[in-house]
């Protein structure tokens, strides 16, 4: 080293600081990446966390009635007797009635947005269809119970009564008393919660036909409701069922708006007008005024059954939406 | 043949038609909703609203102060705590994690968690926040509401990150700069809208959330700062209020739901246009 010229001595010590400020680069690269690696962890250690909670809080309850738990309707916090069956039904019932209603009005918000509406109404459109989803679900349970459920139960329910409830075997799930809370109301205020989900998704998925697939329908002479159905949403279809997927998972854990209309009685009945609960509104109610260990571990336990279907079914919603954009990968 | 292509005609008409209604017929409960809200909230937006504290059962008079800071200290706390967990956990996916395993399950449940019932979340914190602490706080909410907001963190960083061009890492990195500086001072900056855009939706989400309060934050009848001890926020006062048995309680109800939801929407509209115009 002593004997080179301080040219190159020079160029030598800028090479080892080079090389020093490099390795320092590596060094914190690695902290870098094993520090963003952890939190990336963490949310899987958060659903891990829930599962482990949620099962560690519901094990008394599962263990102490059984299988028992999931067909009982009892539920008396008296005799500490506790079965799932009234909120799960309710639950499956609430969901089933807004899926029913949320997808055809959906699917033709997604069509007036996607091939129908000039073009400067889309944007628009698409915003206050946003905003709907973005209204609190406490103020759908406000605006539900002062509002919407004395209107249904006076104007609609009747209405409904003197038809569908005159029909052989369907009829009676639409007769009962005109109180206004109950499945019907719920399944409804949480149709309109959900439609901006499910239309979104399907005016995602319906953006991304290929022009020149219905451009070649309409070449034929299709009309655009044909191209809407014959192309447009058997191309679509795997991604529109994600998407009506992911209005259910929705629907199903929806809280606040289902607990102020929902009528929270823990009966089983088959009139959709009659008073009912969901697992959602049981928590809530219930929860801070549970002080034995076994009501408490009961409501904890219908937390998990919620939490586990709506994982089934939000999972699923996202295997479809996958798939579908794998296949639009693959076609491109 | 002509009969056939009638018939077509009037079905491509009835189903135009019918898809126009039913846009209508959505938008029409955006309206009922937000006419109601104003109609009858609007006259009890004044000076005490914001001023005095909640009143108890049977008490005239009264505002919801206590209740609006709550809100504001435990969706502050939240977000502290979930916005930088999210943006780092969305770092790690879009800069380091490509076509790793771990980055599809991360992904794949951090979608599941978006969705997954706030009120499970609340029941979740019970068990590892209040239960061990022995009492309710403003703590437990705003891990609650932390929870929440870490998906939609999570999920909007990740996509804004995905956005930025390859060439501009490449570019970087030919430059000499370290992942880290690469990271830090060029793609942050090149998506910051859209990260912002991600923290406004998430504070939409989570501000207006009662569910998972219930039984972390309790509510609190009185003004109160301290994280430790329960604490009133705005959505949990108006499910009580609005299922309580006073006029006074429902009146201010529907002015905490007309602020409420005037609050949310705006955020989201402001969040709307701030990713619209940068890109």
């Amino acid at each position: 080293m002593s004997e080179d010229t301080s040219a190159s001595s020079l160029s030598a010590s800028v090479a080892l600081a080079t090389a020093a400020r490099l390795r320092r680069g590596r060094r914190y690269d690695a902290v870098f990446r094993w520090g963003t690696q952890v939190f990336a962890w963490l949310v899987l250690l958060v659903l891990g966390a829930i599962i482990v909670v949620l099962f560690h809080g519901g094990w008394p309850a599962f263990q102490h009635f059984g299988a028992h738990f999931f067909v009982s309707s009892a539920w008396n916090p008296v005799k500490n007797d506790y079965g799932a069956a009234s909120s799960i039904l309710g639950t499956l019932v609430t969901s089933a009635i807004a899926i029913v209603l949320a997808v055809p009005i959906s699917f033709g918000i997604a069509l007036f947005v996607t091939e129908i509406a000039p073009r400067w109404l889309r944007r628009p459109i698409g915003i206050a269809v946003e905003l709907l989803a973005g209204i609190p679900s406490i103020i759908y349970g406000i605006w539900g119970l002062f509002i919407f459920a004395p209107w249904f139960s006076d104007d609609i329910q009747p209405a409904l009564t003197n038809t569908l409830g005159r029909l052989p075997w369907i009829g009676q799930f639409f007769q009962g008393p005109p109180i206004g809370l109950g499945w019907a109301v719920a399944g409804f205020i949480l149709t309109i919660m959900i439609i901006p989900f499910i239309a979104a998704v399907m005016r995602d998925v319906f953006e991304v036909v290929p022009v020149t697939l219905k451009e070649s329908a309409y070449a034929i002479g299709s009309t655009r409701w044909e191209v809407a159905r014959k192309v447009v949403l058997p191309y679509t279809r795997i991604g529109v069922i994600g998407g009506i997927m992911l209005g259910l998972g929705r629907a199903l854990g929806e809280t606040m708006a289902v607990t102020f209309v929902v009528g929270n009685a823990h009966d089983l009945h088959i009139s959709l007008f009659m008073p009912g609960n969901t697992i959602a509104s049981s928590i809530a109610n219930e929860f801070t005024e549970a002080d034995t260990l076994m009501h408490r571990s009961a409501l904890i336990a219908l937390g998990l059954i919620l939490f586990a279907i709506t994982f089934v079914v939000l999972a699923l919603a996202k295997w479809m939406l996958a798939r579908m954009e794998r296949a639009q990968g693959e076609s491109t | 043949m002509s009969g056939r292509y009638l018939r077509r005609r009037l079905a491509n008409g009835a189903a135009l038609t019918v898809s126009v209604l039913l846009t209508g017929f959505a938008l029409f409960f955006l309206g009922w909703i937000l006419f109601v809200l104003v109609e009858k909230g609007i006259s009890y937006v004044n000076l005490p609203l914001f001023t005095q504290s909640t009143p108890g059962a049977g008490i005239d008079g009264g505002g919801l102060s206590n209740a609006l800071v709550g809100s504001l200290l435990i969706t502050g706390l939240g977000i502290l705590v979930g916005a930088p967990v999210g943006v780092l956990a969305a770092t790690w996916l879009a800069e380091f994690g490509a076509r790793r395993r771990l980055t599809m399950i991360v992904r794949f449940i951090n979608d599941v968690l978006l969705s997954a019932p706030s009120i499970v979340i609340g029941v979740f914190v019970y068990g590892i926040v209040v239960a061990p602490m022995g009492h309710f706080s403003a703590w437990a909410g705003a891990a609650a509401l932390a929870i929440i907001a870490l998906p939609v963190v999570v999920r909007t960083t990740d996509n804004m990150l995905q956005l930025v061009p390859d060439q501009l890492r490449e570019a970087a990195i030919a430059l000499g700069a370290p992942r880290w500086r690469v990271t830090l001072s060029i793609i942050y900056r090149a998506s910051l809208s859209g990260i912002i855009t991600g923290l406004l939706l998430a504070i939409a989400r989570i501000i207006g959330e009662a569910a998972p309060l219930l039984f972390t934050s309790l509510g609190n009848q009185f003004f109160s700062l301290d994280p430790n001890r329960p604490i009133a926020a705005l959505p949990q006062v108006l499910f009580n209020y609005a299922m309580g048995p006073y006029d006074n309680w429902h009146h201010l109800a529907w002015a905490g739901a007309l602020i409420s939801t005037l609050f949310v929407l705006g955020l989201m509209i402001v969040a709307r246009l701030f990713s619209g115009r940068k890109r």
